[in-house]
């Protein structure tokens, strides 16, 4: 089970355990550069002299709290994010990597994502040379860390009861509109189903920070989360 | 009646479907009746009118014409928010979701009829009845004072009128004045909460009238959020603000409404402004219904918010008992949902689901310092019983605060549109 992976981690390590599955996912900052240059500079600095450009410099981003950078104009979605605690840790930036807005739903990052689990860490290993704080990082094994939380496929492919999930968007009415505003609080009308379905599993990981959300899609199950998400997905069709 | 014609007839068929036979020939669509328009009430309407396509007869009984939210009334006391920002008509209510409002005042219910009467003499007919009163207070709970003594030391405990009177008092305080406040005891309606109350008015009175001082009396040895508060009132406020708790005598107090006085202990205190928060129970007409216990509120199956004591008659928001739940418009907007889910399924055979349960609740202590406190909560056989909960930290960042108080103004424009539509 993908998302209950962080939690052995520590224990597995303890042990003395070096799974061979593991060694395969440690990046290699060669590989990562190669990473940095197609998919990430056409917007991105990073090293000496960064400034930011399109998306904001990326020198010292493990350790540093999203929406941190001076200078940079930040989404509103992930501005919130910061405000609410989101870090850059090799959790999270794995995370937002493999599915940018499952973190951050209205990321202005117009990325979609990098699926493959070895050139992220590839990637995360040449950040983490441009890094200050690489405490959160183990020394010896950079980027040996959990496995993306990447959703299995059978909770991918739940098909959510719209019915039940208009009931269940009761609860989430009292905050969000279903207009759309999002003055305050973000509007989650009419996204895509399996954002709204990645976002709410982020948020029961407790990787996404807000303790309402965390709370709320703490007690749902993924049958109900697919339901919210096709209703929500549907609002005005 | 404000029958919508269209809908009306648009829907028969599929209410003609739903319906049990037995319901439907010879009779008129079912009837619920509604009491009270607030968080609770005018959910439960606007859910059930919404849902139901027009298979449910929705009637809905409030005095006020405007209803003036309490949550946020403390925002209004200490300048953040205009009066008449509080203000919600239930207009739409009625033209869009042909819901039949009818402001009066219930003062009668037969439940061996099913009849509810009105001050103005009518008596509604209901298949179905949700009491949602809110709260009154109970008689001598603080010596000395009454309701007929509201006007010298108000409540301002229920939205409207006395809102604006203990604004105005607070405006008029002399300078270095007192402001006194007598809180409630467990348990009590919150928002408006007490202590953000007293945040507010610190807030108003630091930038209006800054000697002035404000002195809480509180037979409670503990409160909710009490670090948050205490924290932001040695940052804002200090200096301004004593609280005499019941070791110090805060539970033993007497009122005097004619000469201004708060009895503490024996001691006399001369105060400018007095709001006396009194002990609270269920809105009156519950205890008219009979449907109350020996503590003043009602019992509900805590799965349907159903009453313990009638089948045909449900209970929200602050006047029933229903848990863990605290009495916060919140609870009872979460509430009115699944009771109006349960309500359809019983009347027009609707799918019934699962109840879920929600509150937060946001406070604000000074100018973008906003903190919250939550939690989720499922029906046990015996209660409705807290799940999980959060609670916003003490020495939380500054960008954390004002994004809490930002959701805060989200917020109450998400639950006012989800009440009056």
């Amino acid at each position: 089970m993908a998302w209950g992976f962080r939690f052995l981690l520590p224990l597995t390590m303890a042990a003395g355990f070096a799974p061979a599955a593991m060694a395969e996912i440690l990046g290699d900052p060669a590989r990562g550069a190669e990473v940095f240059a197609r998919d990430c500079k056409q917007c991105h600095m990073v090293g000496e002299g960064a400034k930011n450009r399109i998306g904001p410099q990326l020198n010292g981003v493990y350790g540093r709290r999203a929406a941190s950078v001076d200078g940079f104009t930040y989404s509103k979605s992930m501005t919130r994010m910061g405000n609410d605690g989101l870090t850059w840790t090799i959790e999270t930036l794995d995370a937002y990597l493999e599915n940018p807005r499952a973190l951050v739903s209205a990321t202005r990052m117009s990325y979609r994502g990098l699926a493959d689990l070895q050139a992220r860490h590839d990637l995360m290993a040449y950040l983490r040379d441009y890094s200050d704080k690489p405490q959160n990082i183990p020394e010896a094994e950079p980027t040996a860390i959990r496995s993306a939380p990447e959703l299995p496929p059978e909770i991918l492919s739940i098909k959510g009861d719209a019915e039940y999930g208009e009931y269940l968007s009761s609860e989430c009415s009292t905050c969000h509109q279903k207009d759309g505003s999002d003055a305050g609080i973000p509007s989650i009308t009419n996204w895509p189903e399996e954002d709204f379905v990645a976002a709410m599993h982020a948020y029961k990981a407790k990787l996404r920070p807000h303790p309402v959300m965390q709370m709320m899609a703490g007690r749902l199950s993924a049958e109900e989360i697919a339901a919210l998400a096709a209703f929500y997905a549907k609002i005005g069709e | 009646m404000t029958i919508n014609r269209r809908l009306f007839i648009g829907t028969l068929a599929s209410a003609t479907a739903a319906l049990s036979a037995p319901m439907v020939f010879g009779q008129t669509r079912p009837r619920v009746v509604v009491v009270g328009g607030g968080a609770g009430g005018a959910t439960v309407a606007r859910y059930m009118a919404k849902d139901s396509d027009g298979a449910l007869d929705i009637t809905l009984i409030e005095p006020s014409r405007t209803y003036y939210t309490c949550f946020f009334s403390n925002l209004y006391l200490g300048g953040f928010r205009t009066y008449e920002s509080l203000g919600h008509s239930y207009g739409k209510l009625a033209a869009e979701y042909a819901i039949n409002v009818v402001h009066d005042m219930a003062i009668g219910v037969d439940r061996d009829a099913k009849t509810v009467t009105l001050a103005s003499g009518s008596v509604v007919p209901y298949d179905k009845l949700v009491l949602s009163p809110g709260i009154d207070f109970v008689e001598e709970s603080v010596p000395g004072w009454s309701v007929s003594a509201q006007n010298a030391m108000p409540h301002a405990y229920k939205g409207g009128s006395q809102t604006q009177l203990l604004q105005a008092q607070i405006a008029a305080m002399p300078e270095g004045g007192t402001f006194a406040m007598v809180a409630p005891p467990n348990p009590y309606r919150c928002p408006p909460g007490p202590y953000e109350r007293i945040s507010m008015v610190a807030n108003y009175l630091k930038a209006n009238n800054p000697t002035a001082k404000i002195l809480v009396l509180d037979p409670k040895e503990k409160f909710s959020k009490q670090g948050l508060f205490e924290e932001g009132w040695n940052k804002h406020y200090s200096g301004m603000i004593t609280r005499i708790g019941p070791d110090m005598g805060g539970a033993v107090i007497e009122a005097r409404p004619d000469t201004m006085e708060i009895i503490v202990d024996g001691e006399a205190e001369k105060v400018d402004v007095c709001n006396v928060i009194p002990a609270q129970r269920a809105g009156q007409i519950a205890t008219i219904a009979g449907v109350t216990n020996d503590g003043g509120w009602a019992p509900v199956h805590a799965d349907s918010m159903l009453s313990k004591a009638d089948e045909n008659i449900y209970v929200l928001g602050d006047s029933s008992a229903q848990g863990d739940m605290p009495k916060s418009g919140f609870s009872a907007n979460s509430q009115a949902k699944v009771a109006a889910n349960h309500i359809r399924g019983a009347l027009t055979g609707s799918r019934v689901f699962p109840a879920k349960y929600s509150n937060t609740c946001w406070s604000l202590i000074a100018a973008e310092d906003g903190v919250k406190v939550g939690a989720s909560y499922e029906p046990t056989p015996e209660k409705i019983a807290s799940v999980e909960s959060f609670i916003s930290q003490t020495g939380e960042d500054a960008a954390l605060r004002k994004t809490t108080y930002e959701e805060s103004l989200g917020w109450y424009e998400g639950i006012t549109t989800d009440m009056f539509g």
